[in-house]
């Protein structure tokens, strides 16, 4: 019995402490609504030390001159599951104050996800909203207004392993350079080293949307400018696809399906790749770095972005905005610039952006950044981002056959992801 | 009997406790049941948070539309019951999930019970034999099936090996059928060391009496073990049966990292299209639809073997 009593003590002591801990809790969670306790937080994908250290300084600057804000805390997300964890945390009543997006922003901004920021930046003295690139700001807006601050823009460039080429005795001149000659280069070198010819960085038969750095030049889209209808079918698409093909298939000028090789470690003559990704260059093999090459339909620029906004799902959306307009002036977009390719036309010089880059000349930056940004076209990008990358690829996949019948193939990438475009 | 008259509440016997009013609230029939109901409160405490809750979050789920980046519901009904009809993707999906299930509790029990009567025997090495067999079960799944990617490259290492006698190996993750070959066999080879250790714990509690009578009545090997040892260790194999085929139909990580749920959907298992449709897709509503889809398929399943156990588990009540 007495036992029993004990339990049934314990039991009741329990219970009225759990009911005093939710109660102080409570009591917290008013008292966190105050102005005074600001506790604001910002998912990102980067985990690389330096860039997190100048987030975090930024936000300690921040709040030296608003108290009110007790912490800022930049969480970093793996960047394979960043899209999926962040929605949940959003469906879980746990959404972040500020964060970064890609391919999701299409998603935030057409379910009003995020808070409007053209105004607060407009309204913010000496941030000088004019000095924004307008193929920058594109993709982060609707109806003329801003979503998201484009901290991130980074042109797709070709990078060259002229050792490679050398062994080979092939030569290019990248002036004059088009996808025909890099075919014919890349099969030339895998064919006499052994060595890939050229990889599209990150697409691995399964990325589809990096492929737009491809088919551009070719003229070609993956849907119409309003993004209603699927034009993989058309014959700039069929003409780029077969291009792709015949280089998998028949030069070998591409590493094909299940194929792994990487230009960084000096596997292959040339790649594709973001400019930001000059970083993974070891000095293992002289490298020449150019905008993308011509296609049929001359040269093209494409461009992959990432964005910061502030969602709607805050509990301090007004202090998440005022932290945005802080964190992209023009001194701390100065800053995030040795990282990331700012929107910013004051900032984009060869000469400026080569003041933090260890690995690039003022010469290459204002080629293959600078210079392409303006005419840039993005990265595929829609709403329902994943269902149409996925149901794409499924459909893809049949391409990547030798005996493919790629008419009938794009026609069935298009019966896959038309209902989607046109949802 | 002095117990009973000076403490009045200890009344061990019901017939007494009935009869003598108890002064305390706590008769001993009370403080039973709520040490019972005190020992099962952990264990209900998880299948109620864990299994319960969720399973009905999962019904109310799928009876809405929920847009997941503004947290608003719209209740549709049978709308996503009836969607299962018309998803072009879910007859294959529905066909991968049984190829892949079948071929996974067929191979992992034939292949268990196969290495456990090898290895029920005294040999040298019998040990590290079955140390072997089982150590890549506690091997991170995702480690597992990340060091099988790269094996299956087309220029990885299975094909390196069948260049080397001769044999010019296919791309094994980019057609269907050797994909999902692929899968299957990754998936057999990590968990097989689970099967084998239940069987050999099975037929080594098989009496050898049974075997000296039958040598001794001149029945065969194959006799031996069709007749005496398999009937002996059915329960076993009903309990295989029953986890493998779980555990197949839950098999998420190996379609995840290995192909993707390609080529096409050729390897795109229900489980991975929950997941798709639930968080890649952000349609909570139809994910959960296909979630209790999955389950109701596995609660029928394991119901079915074990209605099944009477006709085909000996010495079963």
């Amino acid at each position: 019995m007495i036992t029993a009593r004990k339990v049934l003590g314990a039991l009741a002591l329990t219970t009225a402490a759990a009911l005093t801990a939710a109660c102080g809790a409570s009591d917290t969670g008013a008292e966190g609504a105050k102005a005074t306790d600001v506790k604001l937080r910002m998912t990102v994908w980067t985990s690389n030390e330096d860039q997190l250290k100048l987030f975090n300084a930024i936000g300690d600057a921040y709040r030296a001159d608003h108290p009110e804000v007790s912490s800022i805390t930049f969480e970093s997300l793996p960047f394979a599951d960043y899209n999926t964890t962040l929605t949940t945390q959003i469906a879980g009543g746990n959404a972040p104050d500020l964060a970064w997006m890609g391919d999701l922003s299409k998603d935030l901004i057409a379910s009003d996800a995020l808070v409007g920021l053209t105004d607060k930046l407009k309204a913010t003295e000496g941030w000088q909203y004019d000095d924004l690139v307008d193929s920058a700001t594109k993709e982060f807006s609707r109806d003329g207004k801003l979503y998201a601050y484009p901290f991130s823009n980074s042109p797709f460039a070709l990078y060259v392993n002229t050792d490679l080429l050398a062994k080979a005795g092939q030569k290019i001149d990248p002036k004059t350079l088009t996808w025909d000659q890099v075919a014919a280069a890349g099969a030339a070198v895998h064919s006499k080293t052994g060595k890939a010819g050229f990889v599209i960085r990150d697409f691995d038969y399964k990325s589809w949307n990096t492929l737009a750095t491809v088919w551009t030049g070719f003229g070609g889209s993956a849907w119409s400018a309003d993004g209603k209808t699927c034009t993989f079918d058309s014959p700039e698409m069929q003409r780029a696809f077969t291009f792709l093909h015949d280089a998998a298939f028949k030069t070998s000028a591409m590493p094909g399906p299940g194929t792994k090789a990487d230009f960084f470690a000096g596997d292959a003559a040339f790649t594709i790749a973001q400019v930001s990704r000059a970083s993974l260059l070891t000095g293992s093999f002289k490298f020449g770095l150019y905008p993308l090459p011509a296609g049929p339909s001359g040269k093209h620029a494409v461009l992959g972005q990432a964005g910061v906004g502030v969602l709607a799902a805050s509990k301090h959306p007004d202090q998440a905005t005022d932290f945005v307009a802080y964190l992209t002036n023009p001194a701390n977009a100065a800053k995030l610039a040795q990282f990331f390719p700012p929107p910013r036309k004051s900032l984009l010089t060869g000469a400026k952006l080569a003041e933090n880059n260890k690995k690039l000349s003022a010469a290459q930056l204002q080629e293959v950044v600078v210079d392409q940004l303006p005419n840039a076209v993005t990265l595929p990008n829609h709403t329902s981002p994943a269902e149409i990358a996925q149901k794409g690829k499924t459909a893809l996949d049949a391409l990547w056959k030798s005996d493919a019948d790629i008419p009938a193939v794009l026609k069935s990438v298009c019966t896959a992801i038309q209902p989607i475009l046109a949802k | 009997m002095a117990t009973l008259t000076t403490t009045p509440d200890s009344d061990r016997a019901p017939v007494e406790a009935r009869s003598v009013p108890d002064p305390s609230f706590w008769t001993t029939r009370r403080r039973d049941v709520l040490t019972g109901y005190l020992f099962v409160a952990p264990q209900l405490a998880g299948v109620l948070v864990f299994v319960l809750i969720p399973v009905g979050l999962a019904i109310w789920y799928s009876l809405n539309k929920w847009n997941v980046f503004t947290g608003k519901q719209v209740f549709v009904g049978a709308d996503h019951y009836a969607a299962l009809a018309s998803d072009p993707q879910l007859p294959s999906v529905l066909l991968a999930t049984v190829v892949f299930s079948g071929g996974v509790v067929v191979l992992n029990i034939t292949l268990g019970l196969l290495i456990a009567v090898l290895l029920n025997r005294q040999f040298r090495g019998a040990t590290f034999f079955r140390t072997l067999f089982f150590s890549p079960v506690v091997v991170s799944v995702v480690a597992w099936t990340l060091v099988w990617g790269f094996l299956l490259q087309d220029n990885g290492g299975i094909n390196g090996l069948l260049h080397a006698i001769g044999v010019d190996g296919p791309n094994w993750l980019q057609h269907g059928d050797t994909a999902m070959l692929s899968v299957i066999v990754s998936q057999v080879v990590r968990s097989v060391g689970v099967n084998m250790v239940l069987f050999l714990a099975a037929l080594q509690g098989v009496p050898s009496e049974l075997y000296e009578a039958a040598r001794i009545d001149g029945a065969g090997s194959r006799s031996i073990f069709a007749r005496i040892t398999l009937p002996l260790i059915s329960p076993t194999v009903l309990l295989t049966a029953i986890i493998t085929v779980v555990g197949a139909l839950q098999s998420f990580a190996q379609i995840a990292v290995l192909t993707g749920g390609g080529p096409e959907l050729s390897t795109t298992v229900l489980v991975y299209y929950v997941f798709q449709q639930a968080f890649e897709f952000n349609d909570i509503g139809y994910g959960s639809t296909l979630a209790l889809m999955l389950l109701s398929f596995v609660m029928v399943l394991t119901l079915l073997q074990w209605q099944l156990r009477r006709k085909w588990v000996f010495h079963e009540q």
